[in-house]
């Protein structure tokens, strides 16, 4: 196996909605905001109009041709996922959910129901708002301690205390990678020590999986939160792994049909792992579209991917700071522990709605807000930030596009 | 496509870089705070209301260049006014940005911009759909804070 350097231009062709975009182009669109959601390539697409046109039935209960055909793409698009991050039993481990923030609010209400008052959850102060509200409510409704890991100075998570932290905890819930600062934390040496101390440790790795190669066996992880819509997968479907024994051991989130063996009038009996945790008729075409999605990522290479992003990072980070001086990065620069392309800065005292708005002014989308982490703002001490974030259809034109554009915020505010 | 220069106009601009009536009130001054959906704005309005008039106004908290401006015209605009003045002003605004509201009487009242004086600067909002929120975020946090008063409801912490 080679090694494969990526063309964002071969590849941008594959997505309809960047097809001759760039740029110069008549209306271009550099689209600086896959941190919020990636776009789709044609062959996801086509997986899942492909399902529609020729092969649409309920899945799991037909038993004509059609409704068998409909099951085994649902199905291998499970275990397509599950290999992907590296799943030991990749048909029972992978839970289909609406989102990762679901996915997340799963494990909380379920393996949650078990804890009380006295447990002790970790967290960490630069969560997104999916890995932050359900522990909080866990916290109104059963009485969980929360603590959280600060963050520091360099943007990194505060990992000296971790052994006084994790004192006691049932689990440590934490970024794979931030979607504000793009700092990838260290995952194994942290898991093996919350596993030595007796915590479970659930990965909210909804910026990571696109990313980065994910095993979960390798890491030891317990549960792990993904998105299809932000691994150019389709909106509407998130990704719960958790291990077969954790499954087993969990009460059912939504009740309804498919997660049933047996209902009377006084009482229902469970499915089988993992359909125990997919109330209802699932999100169908969009897990075959995730599937193709896997596919279109394993063709191109994670590697590549990778190596792709960091080059591009460390490009955009340095010619943004050289352009602009009063533009501040908030998050690790390039060159040290790895970062992902999530890009988020402050542009002087120019609020972020401002920037954005002058940015679309050229076909340039960038995010302004609070990127659903507020403690993590009022950590940085800002209400807003603007991100950028770049992907394997980005390249060095993009980011010359940003800069143009914060030319003329400087222009027009400074 | 609408232009930038329609947003950004020089009254706009100015009440940005020199906010009018910031700062804070001490109680009995009523305090509402308010966010916008649109993200990354926060608004605090100090208001004192004597006698059904608005004698003093205060706006603090931080934001975009629209948020920040629309609440520092409006702190201008209604000082000195009576509550029901303030209220039907809070109305032609929000119907500038097109959002219209009835009068209890179950009317809808027309609006010409320029009887707003400086805050006719803001129509150009309208052009950029997404950022009415931030126009309007001061105006009903401040609504808040009238109907809170009216119905005897303390500020919040």
């Amino acid at each position: 196996m080679g090694e494969k350097t990526l063309d964002p231009c071969a590849i941008r062709a594959d997505f309809p909605i960047l097809a001759g975009r760039g740029p110069t182009s008549s209306h271009p669109l550099v689209y600086l905001d896959s941190a919020s959601s990636a776009q789709r390539p044609q062959s996801v697409l086509d997986a899942m109009d492909d399902y529609y046109s020729t092969t649409h039935a309920n899945v799991h209960r037909g038993v004509y041709a059609i409704a068998e055909e409909a099951t085994r793409r649902y199905e291998l698009a499970r275990t397509t996922m599950g290999r992907f991050i590296g799943a030991p039993l990749p048909s029972k481990e992978i839970v289909f959910t609406k989102n990762g923030t679901e996915a997340i609010n799963l494990v909380a209400r379920t393996f949650g129901e078990r804890l009380g008052s006295g447990d002790v959850i970790v967290l960490s102060e630069v969560e997104h708002h999916a890995n932050l509200v359900p522990w909080l409510m866990l916290a109104e409704s059963r009485g969980v301690e929360l603590r959280y890991l600060p963050m520091r100075e360099d943007f990194t998570i505060d990992l000296d205390g971790l052994d006084q932290v994790l004192e006691g905890a049932k689990l440590l819930a934490i970024t794979g990678a931030s979607n504000v600062l793009g700092n990838i934390p260290d995952l194994g040496p942290i898991i093996e020590r919350a596993h030595a101390l007796g915590a479970l440790v659930l990965v909210d790795a909804c910026q990571l999986v696109p990313h980065r190669r994910v095993n979960v066996a390798e890491l030891d992880v317990d549960f792990l939160a993904a998105t299809g819509h932000k691994m150019l997968g389709p909106t509407g479907i998130g990704v719960l792994y958790a291990r077969a024994a954790l499954l087993e051991a969990m009460p059912p989130f939504l009740g309804g049909g498919e997660m049933i063996s047996d209902v009377r009038l006084d009482g229902f009996t469970t499915n089988e792992i993992p359909w125990k945790f997919e109330a209802g008729t699932p999100p169908i075409a969009e897990a075959i579209g995730l599937g193709a999605a896997v596919n279109y990522l394993e063709s191109i290479g994670l590697e590549a991917i990778a190596e792709h992003e960091r080059s591009l990072t460390s490009y955009a980070i340095a010619a943004l700071t050289d352009a602009f001086k009063e533009l501040t990065v908030f998050g690790p620069a390039p060159g040290g522990a790895d970062r992902s392309g999530v890009i988020s800065f402050a542009f002087g005292d120019v609020h972020p709605h401002d920037v954005a708005q002058i940015l679309d002014e050229k076909g340039v989308c960038v995010r302004a807000g609070h990127h659903c982490a507020k403690p993590l703002m009022r950590a940085l001490g800002v209400g807003a930030t603007t991100r950028a974030s770049l992907y394997l259809y980005n390249d060095e034109d993009d980011v010359d596009a940003l800069i143009a554009g914060l030319g003329r915020v400087h222009e027009l505010f400074a | 496509m609408p232009g930038l220069e329609d947003l950004y106009r020089e009254i706009v601009l100015d009440h940005y870089r020199s906010p009018r009536n910031r700062g804070e009130l001490p109680p009995p001054a009523h305090r509402a705070h308010g966010f916008n959906p649109l993200c990354g704005d926060e608004i605090v309005v100090y208001v004192d209301v004597e006698g059904g008039i608005i004698s003093d106004v205060r706006i603090s908290g931080q934001g975009c260049s629209i948020s920040q401006s629309s609440a520092s015209m409006m702190s201008a605009a209604i000082k000195g006014k009576s509550e029901a003045d303030v209220r039907a002003l809070v109305r032609r605004f929000k119907s500038m940005m097109s959002i219209e509201e009835s009068t209890e009487d179950g009317e809808i009242e027309p609006t010409d911009p320029d009887s707003l004086g400086e805050l006719a600067a803001l129509q150009g909002v309208v052009k950029f759909p997404v950022r009415i929120k931030c126009a309007t975020l001061a105006w009903n946090t401040l609504t808040q804070a009238l109907d809170e008063i009216d119905q005897g409801i303390p500020s919040a912490e």
